[in-house]
């Protein structure tokens, strides 16, 4: 596949990974973080891990989408799928999202709720519009990537007067979380974990650009290279990373140069500012109430927002006690420190959200790693 | 003028705006018609004809008796390369090929949809009797039943097929010992591309067909080759990651297998990548994967080569002593990563 294989050539890589090896210091220790699922799906699935020295380690973010939802959101989900007439339409991801009283989305799909997989926002609206009697809801989730896709939809349903249309939103933001991370860590305590570098988002830069990263490096000292999700990206960017780090550097540094400007796209982010404002708060999945950290749909368009059609108060739920995805999701934990990881929580039978995506930390490492037998975290 | 009936005289079914009806299935006048005029006329064989409820065959003497079955809900009922038809044919002569047995007859099944058109019925019959005769096997018992509009999706296909083993011939998934080679016979993952790129949610203009395709001369081939082939399967749902997993745990050995020689047409991978989708997990209907001791895998690797059904075949990985029993793979970029079960369902209903 041309402009693919080119990102996977395993020679490339190798001569990468001996060029790491040389400029590591003998002695040191890098903690990066990707922050992106999507990054943790790549190391996992070309088993980069392999491929670096001992004195590098992964630690896995908390940007996969379907990870950080808490479970009070996809419980509202089920309660709208059930709502007698209501198509719910979903990406494929969030349909095993367990949720309270061991139901799911397939399960409600099972008991009589009508749930439609989508593959993008448009094809919500298309049945919206085939279908005029019944009550449509895309169940929208996602980093700043999937947001102006929902954003134009939203724009559409207005523009072609729907009135069988919602959104339920769910889109958080990713440098919110980013600088909630460094300030749990800056607490000191339980919560915090060292990180010494971030391997930044890609798809998500696209659209936000690289520029929005700047004030977190410079005021937490931490070097960011936004990179792309094919391995060779991820590879040249943890090289860029021992780079800044031995050189006692903190700067963005943009290796996936072939998307992601400064400014980024703008014109998808006029389009989100249009449609969408900022939440106050939003509750994050290992992370808590975060401020400012998400997207509601402005008054304008009041007549799309799920929330306000339906009446959904959220309701905070605790997670299973057994479960560590928050642990996991802040970076403190690996998948295999979990007492259920492998036995109790597979992806058959997710007990938490990590086990679910495949950019998720415990499925990517059930799925890819788990013949490495490791105990340390 | 006197008006008398004509002895024996009915009116044709209407194979052009015709549809099923209950009456199809109500064991009437209707449901006879049917049977002769749409399955006996093609299928057309001496146990067909002789109207009994079974067929009554000799049985070769010598080896063991094979019995395999297999259901066919795919939809759409038509796809690139092949049909619902052909498929429900393909899909039993191979479980029966794939149990090393040379299949000798079919039995089919058919559940109905009142109002499926009787032009589609046709078209899928006579390519169930193409698939057959081509494959050698005939179809020579079968069922029909018709259920109310709404309670079935137009046509379900039930086939269910004999053979025999050889004397010699001894595969199973529990044979495989360490260093066993792995060998597929094609390219992977075109049947269920084929599908997916005809699904309403998902289309998107491809020139890949289904690889449906019937291998019981290919493995006789094989067989007549080396008798002590190790273990076939065919890789339909759950792709190639599935029986490679499914051995494993069979015969209580890791795999390792290398991603470079997978085979996989660019357009496949290419289809793949932009529905986030593995190669490895994606259903084949003509394909096969062959295990057999390393000493054989350079000869048999060239006899499937030799067959039109092998000719991209390739060796691919081989077995390990491994007491967790995992699948794991080399990747062309030099890390190494498991190959798990597929979890939940890729795509439904794909054959």
């Amino acid at each position: 596949m041309k402009y693919i294989d080119e990102f996977r050539d395993g020679k490339l890589a190798r001569a990468l990974a001996r060029t790491i090896a040389r400029e590591v210091r003998p002695d040191g220790s890098y903690r990066l973080m990707e922050f992106c699922g999507g990054h943790t799906h790549a190391i996992s699935r070309y088993g980069l891990e392999d491929l670096l020295p001992p004195q590098v380690r992964m630690i896995h973010g908390p940007g996969c989408p379907v990870c950080v939802l808490p479970i009070g959101r996809t419980d509202s989900a089920i309660e709208l799928a059930l709502k007698p007439g209501v198509i719910l339409c979903t990406y494929a991801d969030t349909m095993r999202i367990p949720a309270s009283g061991g139901l799911s989305l397939f399960k409600a799909k099972a008991q009589g709720a009508d749930v439609r997989m989508v593959y993008s926002s448009t094809d919500a609206l298309r049945i919206a519009q085939d279908e005029p009697q019944r009550e449509v809801v895309f169940f929208a989730i996602g980093f700043e990537t999937t947001t102006p896709p929902t954003a134009v939809v939203i724009k559409q349903a207005a523009a072609l007067g729907l009135t069988n249309f919602s959104v339920y939103c769910n889109h958080v933001l990713t440098p919110a979380a980013m600088v909630h991370l460094m300030e749990l860590s800056a607490a000191g305590g339980a919560d915090s974990v060292r990180i010494d570098g971030f391997v930044g988002p890609s798809h998500v830069s696209t659209i936000i650009g690289s520029e929005p990263y700047e004030k977190f490096a410079a005021c937490y000292r931490k070097p960011v290279v936004i990179a792309g999700f094919e391995p060779l990206d991820v590879m040249q960017s943890i090289l860029m990373l021992v780079r800044q780090i031995n050189q006692g550097r903190a700067e963005v540094e943009n290796q996936f140069i072939r998307a992601v400007t400064r400014e980024g796209n703008r014109k998808a982010q006029r389009l989100t500012d249009e449609v969408f404002e900022l939440r106050a708060a939003f509750d994050w999945r290992g992370l808590g109430e975060v401020p400012h950290s998400a997207l509601k749909i402005r008054a304008e368009f009041a007549a799309y927002d799920a929330e306000r059609r339906f009446d959904i108060p959220y309701r905070q739920v605790p997670d299973p006690k057994v479960c560590e995805c928050a642990a996991i999701l802040r970076g403190q934990k690996h998948p295999s420190d979990c007492r259920v990881f492998g036995n109790a929580c597979t992806p058959e039978q997710p007990i938490g959200a990590c086990m679910v995506s495949s950019e998720g930390a415990c499925a990517a490492f059930y799925t890819y790693g788990r013949f490495r037998s490791r105990t340390s975290s | 003028m006197t008006t008398a009936t004509k002895p024996d005289y009915r009116r044709p079914l209407d194979w052009k705006h015709g549809q099923v009806d209950m009456t199809h299935g109500s064991g009437g006048r209707a449901m006879a018609q049917l049977i002769e005029d749409l399955f006996v006329a093609n299928f057309d064989n001496e146990f067909l004809r002789a109207q009994n409820d079974g067929a009554c065959f000799a049985v070769p003497s010598g080896g063991r008796m094979v019995m395999a079955t297999d259901s066919h809900v795919v939809s759409p009922l038509f796809f690139p390369g092949g049909d619902i038809g052909c498929l429900a044919v393909h899909g039993t002569v191979n479980d029966v090929a794939m149990a090393g047995g040379r299949p000798l007859y079919l039995a089919a099944s058919f559940i109905l949809e009142e109002g499926f058109p009787l032009a589609e019925l046709k078209r899928i019959v006579e390519s169930m009797a193409r698939a057959a005769k081509e494959a050698g096997v005939p179809i020579v018992t079968g069922d029909t039943k018709v259920v109310e509009q709404g309670k079935g999706d137009g046509v379900f296909i039930t086939t269910t097929g004999v053979g025999i083993v050889p004397p010699e011939v001894n595969v199973s998934g529990a044979n495989i010992r360490p260093s066993d080679r792995i060998i597929v016979s094609g390219m992977l993952g075109d049947h269920g591309v084929a599908i997916m790129s005809l699904r309403e949610n998902l289309s998107f203009d491809t020139t890949i067909q289904s690889d449906t395709a019937a291998l019981n001369g290919l493995t006789a081939a094989m067989l007549a080759a080396v008798p002590g082939i190790h273990a076939l399967r065919d890789p339909t749902r759950g792709g190639l990651a599935a029986v490679m997993n499914e051995f494993a745990r069979q015969s209580g050995v890791g795999i390792v297998l290398q991603e470079d020689a997978l085979p996989v047409r660019p357009q496949v991978a290419a289809a793949c990548e932009l529905l986030g989708l593995d190669p490895l997990y994606v259903a084949n209907e003509g394909k096969l994967v062959a295990v057999c001791a390393p000493e054989d895998a350079e000869r048999l690797l060239a006899v499937m080569r030799a067959h039109p059904h092998g000719q991209d075949a390739a060796i691919i990985g081989e077995a390990i002593a491994d007491s967790h029993c995992f699948v794991q793979m080399e990747t062309s970029f030099g890390g190494r990563r498991m190959v798990d079960w597929l979890t939940g369902e890729q795509l439904p209903r794909i054959c």
